[in-house]
């Protein structure tokens, strides 16, 4: 809820700063701009200013309300098979049936149906997947970027070794050994994702180590858990949502992508690459089966994209850009 | 810039050292590299005979050691699928895919940088927004979609391109792509493109606030000069190494698109690898990437630190 402006408990010294003619703009601002109301107000400025930003906020929670209210909004069972409507093209094409809107798979599956479950299974890789690799990597970039000397640099050779690797094709073999699972897969982008947070947390907290507040936290005898817990953390909450949102849109696009190879969920499980693998061989004469399930693919990254954006905007100030 | 060179490399093979302890330990993760390597039907001592082949009987130092002096000198085990060295097969598939990766670049070269280069001197017109919503674009499909859509559309109702496969023809002693390879090549070449057009804008963006370029017009330098001159050349040396990035990204992140369609490259050799749980193909496989990717890098960050004189230290 707080915005990553300036650390609350540090205050200017009301020594010669506050006396001075530079001291007393920056904290008037701030004063004016603290509270819940002011924050959201704020939010709501920023929103309205930025029409890309409420368009991928909506795309977003219209994802997150079909994962968790599918059993409500999905008109059939998604794992329901009747070979007699098999194959049932999509509404607006000739054929079709308000009944199956976006037409049935090879085994006679509401397509709408499973993609609606099919967002569960994304959410939940992305969702948990960034938890994992954002609290770790908070953790040791933390670390890494406070201690500093060999404890940095070995954290620093580990990071670099593993975003030097074509990451397609590890996590392509990390999958096809431990299996698919849905767990196999959190855990898989969870880790894998890791150097990635500590790299943006160490390089925030080595420019916020000689930052003013900082210096300032330590020459009033601050401990280094506070420094760490009042004055840096707090203001690496900007970077990080920012960064979750794209890595949570990212996962999503490789989630995908493993199921498409088949190394995903299990295949019994309604997930968007599954529907895409398993309508790929009627491409050419059912082609809805595989291409319209990689819409919602689509729409859930579109939206996370908008969002980051907007986020980035939001939650940094530094990086806001000045729009007139 | 002989000590840059020289501590990027010996960075360089660390980073191979690494991947060779990763790849090694990988099929270890599950407890028995065997039970990967064999089929559920297999009688307690075939499985016992083939641990003793391959020799997983041995303690894991000792196992370590022999991989890793075999790895160095490229010999990582007979694929189990073609009971050929796992190395001539991948050498055997590398030109496909260097091919496809090769043609995604240049598409996406072509295509994107001048996209960029358009918006970025013209925020808010409408090839800005054409280039900003291809941006995005590129980094939401998923390729793989992409290339079923472009099959649908090119090959089943249009009939101009292949469905699959790769074919080329020779001129002169040159193997030479054929149209077989727009298709993948073009499905391949979004995410690069988008990343292209993302980069070069606003690398224009913010070359063209700079005090340099407002001392060029001041001085009434002509608009295509102050482009040509000052802000493209500033803009092209970053993009060298989003440039290489992306070329190791296109070598090695071609496993869809070499599967949707039969593409004989290293990605499809993969991903078949994978499914007849051929590890000793695919550890191969993902070491060669690796090699790759690291060489691409440390050749993009010399020649960064040639065409960039500040970025040496």
């Amino acid at each position: 809820m707080t915005i990553p402006t300036e650390p609350s408990d540090v205050q200017p010294s009301p020594g010669p700063s506050s006396t001075g003619p530079t001291g007393t703009g920056l904290s008037v601002d701030l004063v004016q701009e603290r509270g819940l109301w002011a924050f959201i107000n704020l939010v709501r400025r920023l929103l309205v200013r930025d029409k890309a930003g409420i368009v991928g906020l909506v795309m977003f929670i219209l994802v997150v309300v079909s994962a968790v209210f599918a059993p409500v909004l999905a008109p059939h069972d998604p794992l329901k098979q009747n070979l007699r409507f098999a194959k049932d093209p999509p509404a607006w094409s000739e054929g079709g049936s308000i009944k199956y809107p976006l037409g049935t798979d090879n085994l006679g599956r509401d397509i709408l149906s499973r993609m609606i479950y099919g967002s569960r299974v994304s959410l939940t890789v992305g969702f948990f997947g960034v938890l994992i690799a954002s609290s770790l990597g908070i953790v040791i970039g933390l670390v890494s970027g406070y201690a500093g000397g060999t404890t940095d640099n070995v954290i620093m050779g580990g990071v670099n070794l593993v975003l030097a690797l074509p990451y397609l094709i590890f996590v392509v073999f990390i999958a096809a050994i431990l299996g698919s699972s849905l767990i196999n897969v959190v855990l898989i982008f969870g880790f894998t994702d890791i150097p990635i947070f500590v790299r943006i947390t160490r390089g925030e907290v080595i420019k916020m180590r000689t930052a003013g507040f900082v210096e300032s936290a330590k020459s009033i005898g601050a401990t280094d858990g506070r420094i760490i817990f009042r004055h840096i953390l707090p203001n690496l909450i900007g970077p990080i949502v920012t960064l979750a949102t794209f890595e949570m849109s990212a996962m999503i696009f490789y989630e995908a992508g493993l199921g498409f190879l088949g190394l995903s969920v299990p295949p019994s499980v309604p997930s968007w690459g599954n529907m895409l693998a398993s309508g790929r061989q009627y491409l050419v004469i059912y082609p809805w089966i595989a291409t319209i399930p990689g819409l919602a693919i689509i729409f859930t990254g579109l939206g996370m994209n908008l969002l980051g954006d907007w986020l980035r905007d939001v939650l940094d100030p530094r990086m806001r850009r000045v729009k007139k | 810039m002989q000590r840059y060179i020289l501590s990027r490399l010996i960075q360089s093979v660390f980073i191979l050292f690494g991947v060779l302890f990763i790849v090694f330990f990988m099929l270890q993760m599950t407890g028995d590299p065997v039970s990967l390597l064999i089929s559920r039907h297999s009688s307690p001592e075939e499985v016992e005979a083939l641990r003793e082949e391959l020799g997983f009987n041995r303690p894991l130092p000792v196992q370590f050691v022999s991989f890793m002096s075999n790895a160095v000198t490229g010999d990582f085990g007979k694929s189990i699928r073609y009971k050929q060295p796992a190395m001539d097969l991948i050498i055997e598939r590398l030109p496909a895919t260097v091919e496809l990766a090769t043609i995604a670049l240049l598409i996406s070269l072509i295509l994107g940088i001048p996209l960029g280069l358009i918006s970025g001197s013209n925020p808010g017109s409408f090839w800005d927004v054409l280039s900003r919503g291809t941006g995005l674009l590129g980094q939401t499909i998923p390729n793989f979609w992409l290339a079923l859509i472009l099959i649908l559309v090119f090959s089943v109702h249009l009939g101009w391109f292949p469905t699959f496969g790769r074919n080329t023809w020779t001129f002169m002693g040159m193997t030479l792509p054929t149209r077989s390879v727009v298709l993948p090549a073009f499905s391949l070449a979004l995410f690069t493109m988008g990343q292209l057009v993302r980069f070069t804008r606003s690398a224009v963006m913010e070359i063209r606030s700079e005090d340099f370029v407002r001392t060029a017009y001041s001085k009434g330098i002509a608009d295509h000069k102050v482009y040509i001159r000052h802000i493209l050349r500033n803009a092209a040396i970053p993009l060298i190494s989003i440039i290489g990035v992306q070329f190791g990204y296109l070598l090695s992140g071609s496993i869809y698109i070499e599967t949707i369609f039969s593409w004989p490259g290293l990605g499809n050799l993969l991903a078949e690898s994978i499914g007849n749980r051929d590890f000793a193909m695919v550890q191969a496989i993902a070491f060669f990437s690796s090699f790759v990717v690291v060489a691409l890098n440390l050749l993009t960050d010399i020649a960064y630190a040639v065409a960039d004189p500040r970025i040496r230290y």
